[in-house]
This record gives structure tokens, C-alpha cells and sequence, in this order.
């Protein structure tokens, strides 16, 4: 077994309404930043241990699917590096 | 006939909702979560509140809360099932419902009246009403956006799954008569079964009389009768 972790991204997909990013980008205009558009994401980071990369990548997957993303709103990607 | 509210850590409709129930001489009582539901439970609610204070998503932690399962059961049984707010919120992460509720448009807490148009008349759920009714009910949410994807959305419209959308006081759904950017002005829809369904406003907090200044939510609860 080897150390992983897995880093698993989650986003809202294109197209769907973030009216928290667009307050924030409104925010930073205030403070005097130019910008054209702000996303925003959520970032997970699992520590897991696992035969190898793939089988951590796998597992990593579920989570997202069953949990940490909503397929409906959301799109995620996930990373797996050594510990 | 005795509906289990079940109250998860951080519901606060719960109480609201055993007494709109009883008012309407409907048995109620809440059951915490981990207590399960009853062997055979009549009727359920899913009440409004910040279960798990929201973390995630609205409604993420409760919908895979082991107690989910067993509504889930019930629900296929035939069981009647109703979420509300929170519990819309909890239905659709939990798969109950389709679709998902998440941040308002305005990025704001809403809290106010709104008036919700009937869509059908021959479900549980508005048989109290005529279809093309309009009702006012209160909304209370900073995640009521109801999202959903456009095929499913068709298919939602043409199996006459949408049971109540944000209407005008005259029953026009308009984009000024929707509180929170939600797809179509959906308000609340049905599950697989007709006897499963959610929506985002109140009806438990327009149904008593003596703090309400409507009681036009009773209907939706009479369904439990």
C-alpha cells in the first residue's frame, strides 16, 4: 500500500448562475482590482492509502460522485500525487 | 395515522410543523433521526431548517444520514413524503426529487411572502385546490434556486412533475415574481410517486391562524388526513 493524496476539485458548471463569485468579483472591483470574470471552486484534499495510484484515483472518484459534488450544478476533477 | 417529522441536528421547522399538523387534526410527532422512523411509519415530513449547518451543500449531510434510507423505503412503499425547505433541499440530495437547490440569485437570505401558482389539482398535495390557484406561502432560504438540467427539466415539465411555481398575485409567472432566480419559476415538485414531493416555501408557517397572515399552506398539509 502506498500514501496518497488525492486532491478533488469541485466547480459549478459553466453556465450555471454563482452569485457568490459575482458578489466577491463586485467586491474586488470596489477595492479598486479590474478583472472580467471570477469562478470559484471547491478544494478537497484526501489522504488515502491505496495499491496504487489508480485504485486512490478510483476511490477519490466515488467520493466526489456520492458526495462531494452535486452532478446536477457541479463538474470535478481529481489528482492523485504520492505522500 | 401518526407523521414522523424527523429532526435532524439543526432542523428548526420541526416543532412548526408537529403543530400545523396537529392544528389541522392530523397526529404528529417528531422523531430524532438516529431513532429511526417507525416500523410503519404513516406519513413523513422533512422539515425546514440548517440541518448539519449547511456545510457542503444544503441538505448534503442529512440526505446520507442513515435515517435517509428508511425514508427512501417509505417512499417507494407509497409512503406520503413531504420536504420543505431544508427538507426540499435534503429530498433532492438525497434523490428523492430531481433536480438541486442552491444559492439564491440575489445571493440573499430571503425571507417573505410569496404567492405560488397551482400547477395540478390531482396530486395529494392539492387536492384541497383547483389547478391555476394561486396560494400565498412564505419562503425563508438562501439556497432556493431550483437548478436542474435543461433534458431533465423537459422531462420534468412533460411528466407534470412541477407542482407549484412563483407566481404574481394574479397568477402570472413572471421573472419579477421569482424570489430566487430558480429555473422556470419551479417552486416545488414531485418525486417518482406523486406521493413524494418538495418545495422550497412554508406551508406550516401559513396554516395557524393566530401567527400567520395566511393559512393557504393547510392544504398542502391535509394531504397527511
Amino acid at each position: 500500500m502506498t500514501e496518497f493524496t488525492a486532491t478533488v476539485t469541485v466547480r459549478l458548471k459553466r453556465g450555471v448562475l454563482d452569485p457568490e463569485a459575482e458578489t466577491t468579483k463586485k467586491a474586488l472591483e470596489r477595492l479598486g482590482f479590474e478583472l472580467s470574470a471570477l469562478r470559484s471552486a471547491d478544494r478537497f484534499e484526501l489522504d488515502l492509502e491505496a495499491e496504487d495510484a489508480e485504485a486512490a484515483e478510483t476511490r477519490a472518484d466515488e467520493m466526489a460522485e456520492r458526495l462531494l459534488a452535486n452532478p446536477t450544478i457541479h463538474d470535478y476533477d481529481v489528482a492523485v500525487a504520492e505522500r | 395515522m401518526t407523521v414522523s417529522v424527523v429532526q435532524f441536528g439543526g432542523s428548526n421547522c420541526d416543532r412548526d410543523a408537529v403543530r400545523a399538523l396537529r392544528h389541522l387534526g392530523i397526529d404528529a410527532e417528531r422523531r430524532w433521526h438516529e431513532d429511526g422512523l417507525p416500523a410503519e411509519p404513516d406519513g413523513i415530513v422533512l422539515p425546514g431548517g440548517f440541518s448539519y449547518g449547511d456545510y457542503l451543500r444544503a441538505g448534503a449531510m442529512a440526505a446520507r444520514a442513515p435515517v435517509m434510507a428508511e425514508v427512501r423505503e417509505a417512499a417507494e412503499a407509497g409512503v406520503p413524503v413531504l420536504g420543505v425547505c431544508n427538507g426540499a433541499q435534503i429530498g433532492s440530495e438525497s434523490g428523492l426529487t430531481p433536480g438541486a437547490f442552491t444559492t439564491n440569485a440575489s445571493a440573499r437570505f430571503q425571507c417573505e411572502p410569496v404567492h405560488l401558482r397551482v400547477e395540478r389539482a390531482d396530486t395529494p398535495w392539492t387536492a384541497a385546490y383547483d389547478e391555476g390557484d394561486v396560494i400565498e406561502v412564505p419562503i425563508a432560504h438562501g439556497e432556493g434556486r431550483f437548478e436542474i438540467e435543461a433534458d431533465a427539466h423537459d422531462e420534468l415539465v412533460d411528466e407534470g412533475r412541477v407542482l407549484f411555481r412563483y407566481c404574481d398575485e394574479a397568477g402570472a409567472v413572471t421573472d419579477e415574481a421569482n424570489p430566487n432566480g430558480s429555473t422556470d419559476n419551479v417552486a416545488g415538485v414531485l418525486g417518482e410517486r406523486e406521493t413524494v414531493a418538495v418545495l422550497m416555501p412554508h406551508p406550516e408557517r401559513a396554516t395557524l391562524p393566530d401567527v400567520a397572515t395566511s393559512t393557504d399552506g393547510a392544504g398542502i398539509l391535509r394531504a397527511f388526513a
